[in-house]
């Protein structure tokens, strides 16, 4: 178990020193938060704001399609340079590979909200304590299944379209739990469902992903 | 070490590797031959373990963990540094004192002083280099090296050829090339595909 944790660490250091060289993934995706949440304050009418579901609902959107962004760039170098192999070819368990990158998008997302609440705040309206704790596990669901969808996508001579197309029918789950978390009376229940899903999803892609990156 | 039967690789409707045979004791050195397309890539990634057979037997007297392998990518990050890189395998292989295997070969393959640049900066030959440093980090039992003099210069083929004769003394080599003539002396397997 502790080999597992190294092999985790090493590679999800090894994902943040990379976005620390290239910066290539963060700020696209604060860039593209913002910008997408400009787009909705003109877009819409005034009174988009007063109607919680709906602002809410705008900024579940924002997140997701941010995290596409991200999901987009996270295995590009193992592709671009052949070094799937190399990482396949480590005594490592290749789960662990999924796992790095699963933290490090999830950490990217995190980043990218912490740009998009106050900006989302400034725009339409305040986010309550529920609606982060929604997010954070939003994260944990859209990372969990988007590296597994984005590694199966690397594979493909047509990554860039395939990848929203399993991706988005999946993360629909999310936007009902999140956007139900942010608006609903009792958002308990809409929390244990995000939880839910972040396990399920977990569970499959930690199983699968070995049958993903070997031939 | 190395037993092959009917070793058959097939993609859609076109056998790359069609019923190969070959046996490797350990210690041996099979050089693999052959025109472009004709499959010695794909034996060689059969071998490591980064594709499946379509049909046919294949044994490897080894784990992965001791298996070596250099491809046509030098499998290392660009934007890290060699020494970044071989920090990484060296982690994922678990390769003990590892500070002080990793800078063995840097020295060894006259990278140490270029330890700290980014592999982007570096020359073919040089990330040719590293790409062996990074396949032998681990001392590994069985090494693979597909087209391994590919990209680099006079210089650093005849560093090749001396490390070639001094690992061929110690594990299990299996090389293809374009040059056998670098080699052949040394090869005690051969292996021609067509």
């Amino acid at each position: 178990m502790t080999g597992y944790v190294q092999d985790v660490a090493a590679l999800a250091r090894k994902d943040f020193l990379l976005e620390l060289r290239t910066r290539e993934t963060v700020p696209a995706m604060l860039l593209f938060v913002v910008s997408a949440l400009v787009v909705f304050h003109f877009a819409l009418p005034a009174t988009a704001g007063e109607s919680e579901r709906v602002a809410k609902g705008l900024l579940w959107v924002a997140v997701l399609f941010t995290a596409l962004l991200g999901l987009t760039r996270a295995f590009v170098a193992e592709r671009e340079q052949g070094i799937f192999d190399g990482l396949v070819l480590a005594p490592c368990d290749r789960s662990a590979i999924w796992l790095a990158k699963a933290l490090s998008v999830a950490a990217f997302l995190v980043l990218a909200e912490l740009v998009a609440v106050p900006a989302f705040a400034l725009f339409f309206t305040g986010v309550d304590a529920v609606t982060i704790a929604a997010l954070a596990l939003a994260n944990l669901g859209i990372a969990a299944v988007g590296c597994l969808l984005s590694a199966i996508a690397a594979a493909s001579r047509t990554r860039e379209l395939l990848l929203p197309l399993l991706f988005l029918p999946l993360a629909i789950p999310i936007i009902v739990g999140g956007v139900g978390a942010s608006v609903a009376d009792d958002p308990g229940r809409y929390l244990a469902f995000l939880g839910l899903y972040d396990g399920i999803f977990a569970i499959i892609s930690w199983a699968s992903f070995e049958y993903v990156v070997t031939e | 070490m190395i037993r092959a039967r009917s070793l058959t690789k097939r993609f859609g409707e076109h056998d790359v590797l069609d019923r190969i045979d070959v046996d490797v004791p350990a210690g041996g050195f099979l050089l693999v031959t052959g025109r472009n397309g004709s499959g010695k890539s794909t034996l060689l990634r059969l071998l490591a373990g980064l594709s499946a057979p379509t049909g046919g037997e294949l044994e490897l007297g080894v784990e992965r963990a001791a298996i070596g392998f250099v491809g046509h990518e030098p499998l290392v990050y660009r934007e890290l540094t060699a020494l970044e890189n071989l920090e990484l395998y060296g982690r994922l292989y678990r390769v003990p004192e590892r500070r002080e295997r990793i800078g063995m070969l840097l020295e060894r393959f006259g990278l140490w002083e270029a330890r700290h640049q980014r592999v982007a900066t570096y020359s073919q030959g040089m990330r040719q280099r590293l790409a062996l440093s990074r396949a032998l980090l681990h001392d590994p039992e069985l090494l693979l090296l597909d087209e391994p003099f590919a990209g680099l210069d006079r210089e650093g083929a005849d560093l090749l050829d001396e490390e070639l004769s001094e690992l061929a003394r110690s594990r299990t080599l299996v090389v293809s090339s374009h040059q056998p003539e670098r080699v052949a002396a040394l090869a005690t397997v051969r292996l021609e595909l067509t």
